[in-house]
């Protein structure tokens, strides 16, 4: 997001924190709206089959569910500690704190990845014909349920290049105690990332 | 505006290399397709986005040259449904959604605040290489796979989702134009935020700045939801899902709801930039104060928060609940109230002013007279009583093309005549833009007034034949359509020569008083020498 403090053709260096946060939190505003038309659809079609829904959501494992909860909650506090790291000029402390914070999210995805395995290994994919024997209802809960995930999964992909572009700024010092709105930035989107998971672990997992 | 700022900027500065002729580290194409300058890009925009609507206005002439007689006329049925598909993904996705934004906003937004670049310059070029990729994606899709997509800009399911032509590609298309145009949006919201200059408080601004900024509140916060909704429909299509699929339980009525959700206020994202350009035309051309600003101001952002809840009127035909579809007719009928507002203001501000009539003026009042004539239709629709018998007839074609190439059309090549000098340094031949103007204006109401008095006989849309006795406004209404283009050609044709030809523009030659006329024309790569300071609000005419 943030334009500043880099050379342009014309070395027009312009520089706006202020201005690079309220632009990453606009773009906040747009990816809560994107998942917010996903949450309505979920809504209608919770209401329209509930117990479909009831029965499908058992089939979820809220082992790995809050596993992967407590694993989000915690990176999103090792980002943020990050933050406070560079503000106190302890620039490798703020490093090891991101390399964590990709662990975590990294191992994030690697339980999603047997999570779905599982579902795909019990035919409880689109398609299946073992679903398609459930009826429509748990049909729709077993989309929404890849959909949303799988969207979810993709903004902790790119997440995780966020965090590793201005992991690479800060290495080389371009990111600094008294420049780190894009470390900041990471960090909201990073958030965000948290926050939606934050929703979508009741919705799918707990709500029976 | 200080006086100061308008001499420094006209008489006594030496002329500076423009932004078209600066250097800068790329070269030939490379230092346009590169620029993150944002007059560049406006008109990187420009070009792409005019080549875009000389297309879709083709298609559209093709159209009502099949639909000049009953039966086939000069293409077969599917052709057809792929040619009006086309036209109005072109003309909406391509066109009028990013239309005066990209291309105006980009342009004397950053100068009208006195700011040297908008906030995220790059953010802003790479929102035209999204408009771009979006753009040959979806016309890619004409091309390959199954067929050119076909069932209307609209992808309403579950036709789309069972279509055997290639529909999900051309969603996939319009999914990156949205995303172009909330980067626009965000961007513009950031830079109006945060780099006005001095002195410019909210209520200095110019008009056109208020409705960018009303308009880019829709466009962040209203395209995310069209767009999930099009990558569910792509989804569905390669992955057997059936989000919208009654055989899976899916549910196309909440398709047409989110569908809707964003594509009302896409309307007046289409809209309210219009209708700033208006305001900035009107008071230069009547050379008097604009009359009623915070009513203008209040009323843009009303119409931007109000029309998000009125997606419904499209709806009264597709089932949804007598009591929704009242409270929807209810909030409809209230968008009327702020946009009438803006325009007894403009007829207000017309009132004994000095008018000079030129082509901008033109463009500006026609703008008020189809405008008036596409919101009263739409009052008509927006009852619902009403509007169960117009729906999809050619009523409805009628009066969304008033609003949307009467109203926003107009106001774009408004802008394009008031802003040309500004832009290229040099004037049009203003006779010759007059008689386009002419062509354009008479061409127009030919070709969609015929169409309220055979959708009132119950013409439906978007049929390929029709019943003999439609003939006679469809026969006019494609005449007008030849009239229309000529003026569309003329208008082209005059600007394209003028843009090398045409005598040299002074910095202010209609004599406005916003600060993109008390710089040089064309302007310089950072617009000032020195950041103006701001003590009036603008429209201080002498």
């Amino acid at each position: 997001m943030s334009d500043h403090s880099t050379t342009q053709s014309h070395g027009l260096v312009h520089r706006d924190d202020e201005g690079s946060k309220l632009g990453m939190w606009l773009f906040i505003f747009t990816e809560i709206l994107l998942f917010g038309a996903l949450f309505l659809v979920y809504s209608v079609y919770r209401f329209k089959n509930q117990d479909a829904f009831h029965a499908a959501a058992l089939n979820l494992d809220t082992v790995i569910g809050t596993i992967n909860t407590v694993i989000l909650i915690v990176s999103s506090a090792t980002i943020a500690m990050s933050i406070s790291a560079l503000q106190q000029k302890n620039k490798k402390l703020a490093i090891t704190l991101m390399v964590i914070t990709l662990v975590l999210a990294f191992s994030f995805l690697v339980n999603k990845y047997f999570e779905w395995g599982a579902k795909f290994h019990h035919g409880l994919y689109p398609g299946a014909e073992h679903l398609i024997s459930l009826g429509s209802g748990q049909n729709q809960f077993f989309f929404l349920y890849f959909f949303m995930t799988g969207l979810h999964a993709f903004h902790v992909i790119v997440g995780m290049g966020f965090i590793i572009f201005v992991m690479r700024q800060v290495m080389r010092d371009e990111l600094t105690y008294n420049n780190y709105t894009r470390l900041e930035n990471a960090g909201l989107y990073w958030h965000l990332v948290d926050l939606i998971w934050i929703y979508l672990f009741p919705l799918f997992y707990l709500i029976h | 505006m200080s006086e100061t700022v308008l001499k420094a900027g006209t008489a006594d500065q030496q002329y500076q290399p423009s932004y078209l002729e600066m250097e800068t580290k790329h070269k030939g194409i490379l230092a346009w397709i590169l620029a993150t300058d944002h007059k560049r890009i406006a008109q990187l925009y420009f070009f792409s986005m005019m080549i875009m609507f000389l297309i879709g206005a083709l298609i559209g002439v093709l159209i009502r040259i099949e639909l000049m007689a009953p039966g086939r006329t000069i293409m077969d049925a599917q052709t057809y449904n792929g040619f009006f598909t086309l036209h109005g993904i072109i003309m909406i996705f391509m066109f009028v959604i990013p239309g005066l934004p990209a291309v105006f906003g980009n342009f004397v937004m950053p100068i009208m605040i006195g700011a040297k670049d908008v906030a995220f310059p790059r953010v802003n070029l790479l929102s035209w290489y999204l408009y771009v990729i979006g753009g040959l994606i979806v016309l890619t899709s004409q091309f390959v796979g199954s067929g050119p997509p076909d069932g209307g800009w609209t992808f309403y399911a579950p036709y789309s989702v069972k279509s055997a032509a290639n529909i999900g590609m051309a969603a996939m298309g319009a999914f990156f134009l949205g995303f172009s145009s909330i980067l626009t949006g965000l961007n513009f919201l950031v830079t109006i935020h945060r780099m006005r200059a001095p002195g410019m408080d909210w209520f200095k601004m110019p008009l056109f700045v208020w409705a960018l900024y009303a308009t880019g509140w829709i466009q962040i916060l209203a395209t995310p939801v069209v767009g999930i909704t099009l990558v569910l429909v792509v989804f569905e299509r390669v992955f057997q899902l059936g989000f919208f699929d009654p055989a899976f339980g899916g549910d196309p009525i909440l398709y047409q709801h989110l569908f809707w959700i964003y594509s009302h206020p896409a309307v007046y994202i289409m809209i309210l930039p219009a209708m700033g350009a208006i305001s900035e035309i009107i008071p230069t051309f009547a050379q008097r104060t604009i009359f009623g600003y915070k009513a203008i101001v209040v009323s843009s952002l009303l119409i931007a928060f109000v029309g998000y809840f009125v997606w419904g009127h499209h709806m009264y035909t597709s089932g949804m609940s007598d009591t929704a579809k009242w409270v929807f007719s209810f909030i409809t009928f209230l968008v009327a109230i702020p946009s009438a507002i803006k325009v007894f203001n403009w007829v207000a501000t017309l009132y004994k002013g000095s008018i000079d009539i030129q082509p901008p003026l033109l463009y500006a009042v026609s703008f008020m007279f189809t405008f008036m004539i596409g919101g009263f239709t739409g009052l008509i629709i927006g009852a619902v009583a009403q509007d169960i018998h117009l729906h999809d007839t050619t009523f409805i074609v009628g009066h969304f093309h008033y609003i949307v190439f009467g109203g926003t059309g107009f106001a774009f090549f408004g802008a394009l005549h008031y802003w040309y000098p500004k832009m290229y340094g040099r004037m049009y031949n203003i006779k010759l833009a007059n008689i386009a103007w002419g062509l354009f204006f008479f061409g127009f109401n030919v070709l969609y007034f015929p169409m309220f008095v055979a959708g009132y006989m119950g013409m439906p849309r978007r049929y390929f034949d029709y019943l003999p006795e439609f003939y006679i406004p469809n026969l006019i209404s494609t005449m007008g359509s030849w009239f229309l283009y000529a003026g569309i050609i003329l208008m082209i044709y005059n600007l394209v020569k003028s843009r090398k030809t045409g005598a040299i523009a002074p910095a202010n030659p209609w004599n406005g008083v916003t600060l993109e006329w008390s710089i040089q024309s064309p302007p310089t790569y950072e617009n000032f020498d020195e950041i103006p300071v701001v003590k009036d609000g603008p429209y201080k005419f002498k």
